[in-house]
This record gives C-alpha cells, sequence and structure tokens, in this order.
C-alpha cells in the first residue's frame, strides 16, 4: 500500500479540495446548503483519504490524540459561548436574536449562527478523526 | 424461530402497509407537517434571523440547544471509542 504511486498522487492532489470543500459547507451553513455535521464530515474524510494513502503514522505527525481532544473540546466550548454571550445581553441562553438587538450590527444574527456551525464542524470533524485513529490503529507504537 | 422472525416481519410489514394509506400525498401543501409549524417557519425565519437558509436557521437559532445537545452526543461517542479502544494511552 505504501509503495503505491497511484493512490499517493492522487490523494495528494485530493486531499486539498477535499478540505476545502469542507470548509466552504461549513461556511455556507447559513446561506446555502450546507451546515457544521455534513462539512466537519467532509474535512475528516480528507484525512482519511491521508491514512489510507500515507500510513497512520505520518497523519499523526500532523495531528496527535491531544490536538484532536483539544479540538473537539474546543468546538463545543465555541458553540456553547455563542449561547453564553446571550446571556451577557439579558436574554435566555442561545437566544441570539437578542444580541443583534442589543449591538445593532446587521446580519449578526448569521455570523453568530455561522460561529456555532464552525464550532460543530469543528467537533464533528475531530471526533471523526479520533474514531479513524482507534479503529485504524493497530496498537503498537509503529502503527 | 426462522419462520416466527419471517410472520413477525410480514406482519409489521402489512401493518407499514396499512398505515401508509393514511399518509398525506407527496408534496400536499395541506399536509400537517406543512400547515402549522412549517408554514410559521417558512414565513418567520429570514425575518427573525436574517438568514437565507431555513435548516440553519431552524438547526442553530429554533433549536439551538438541542443542536448542542447533538454536539454532546457526537463527542461522548468519540470519547466512548476511544476509552474502548484505545491501548494503554491517554486520551
Amino acid at each position: 500500500m505504501r509503495e503505491n504511486v497511484v493512490i499517493r498522487t492522487v490523494s495528494r492532489l485530493a486531499v486539498p479540495f477535499i478540505q476545502l470543500f469542507g470548509l466552504y459547507v461549513i461556511a455556507h451553513g447559513a446561506s446555502g446548503p450546507g451546515g457544521g455535521f455534513q462539512g466537519g464530515v467532509a474535512f475528516a474524510a480528507a484525512f482519511i483519504l491521508m491514512i489510507i494513502a500515507f500510513g497512520i503514522a505520518d497523519v499523526r505527525k500532523r495531528i496527535n490524540n491531544r490536538g484532536i481532544m483539544i479540538f473537539s473540546i474546543f468546538g463545543i466550548a465555541l458553540y456553547a459561548a455563542v449561547g453564553l454571550l446571550s446571556i451577557l445581553y439579558a436574554g435566555n441562553f442561545l437566544q441570539l436574536n437578542v444580541i443583534e438587538a442589543a449591538l445593532g450590527i446587521p446580519h449578526l444574527h448569521g455570523i453568530l449562527i455561522d460561529i456555532a456551525e464552525a464550532g460543530i464542524g469543528i467537533t464533528v470533524m475531530a471526533i471523526m478523526i479520533s474514531i479513524i485513529y482507534d479503529m485504524a490503529d493497530t496498537g503498537g507504537e509503529s502503527a | 424461530m426462522r419462520t416466527k422472525a419471517l410472520v413477525a416481519v410480514i406482519f409489521i410489514g402489512i401493518i407499514l402497509f396499512w398505515a401508509v394509506e393514511d399518509m398525506p400525498a407527496f408534496g400536499d401543501p395541506d399536509s400537517p407537517a406543512t400547515r402549522y409549524t412549517g408554514e410559521m417557519f417558512i414565513q418567520e425565519a429570514q425575518k427573525d434571523t436574517g438568514i437565507a437558509n431555513i435548516v440553519t436557521a431552524i438547526l442553530v437559532s429554533y433549536r439551538g440547544f438541542d443542536t448542542l445537545g447533538e454536539v454532546i452526543v457526537i463527542f461522548t461517542a468519540g470519547i466512548s471509542v476511544a476509552l474502548l479502544l484505545r491501548r494503554g494511552g491517554r486520551l
């Protein structure tokens, strides 16, 4: 598998586009079809392709278990922070329209929704990579 | 055992086909799903949230707390897989 030139070359070409598409889907959650769940999975699919093509050790050098846990917690924290922000402006938890009404910035509601979607995407991406790490791992240090 | 399972599957299948008769026609504007909350969301979502995608408006704005719970469910599932399958390491 590791010597297969076709798989390595094609995945080297495809991975940036898959990642860009994942970010596009996350970023277009408010204005078109898309969202954090789908985009996060699309982004994680690029990492899965990298694991298939280059082996798990190479991918682990780029993002390790600790980084994955930090990412997955950061995503939930980002979402919850958006929710807590509305409490600061005398609304309920995740009642986003009070923030736009208080600050008077147009389209702020959509921007906050996009931030929350980004949080969802980060968590889903990290958890997908975590699951594929655990399933692809052979147990040894050299896996 | 196999006969019982087959009878159970056929029985449930008959009930499901029977229930399909009572479902509204595809794209029926008078079906309950489009008349009550669906109609309200289509009319109010753009005005309330200012975004074009009604699905995302419902998912993150109207039902944001539910979606936060969904993300935590995914997080918990990932942690559980790590705890079950990861050997000798830390999270």
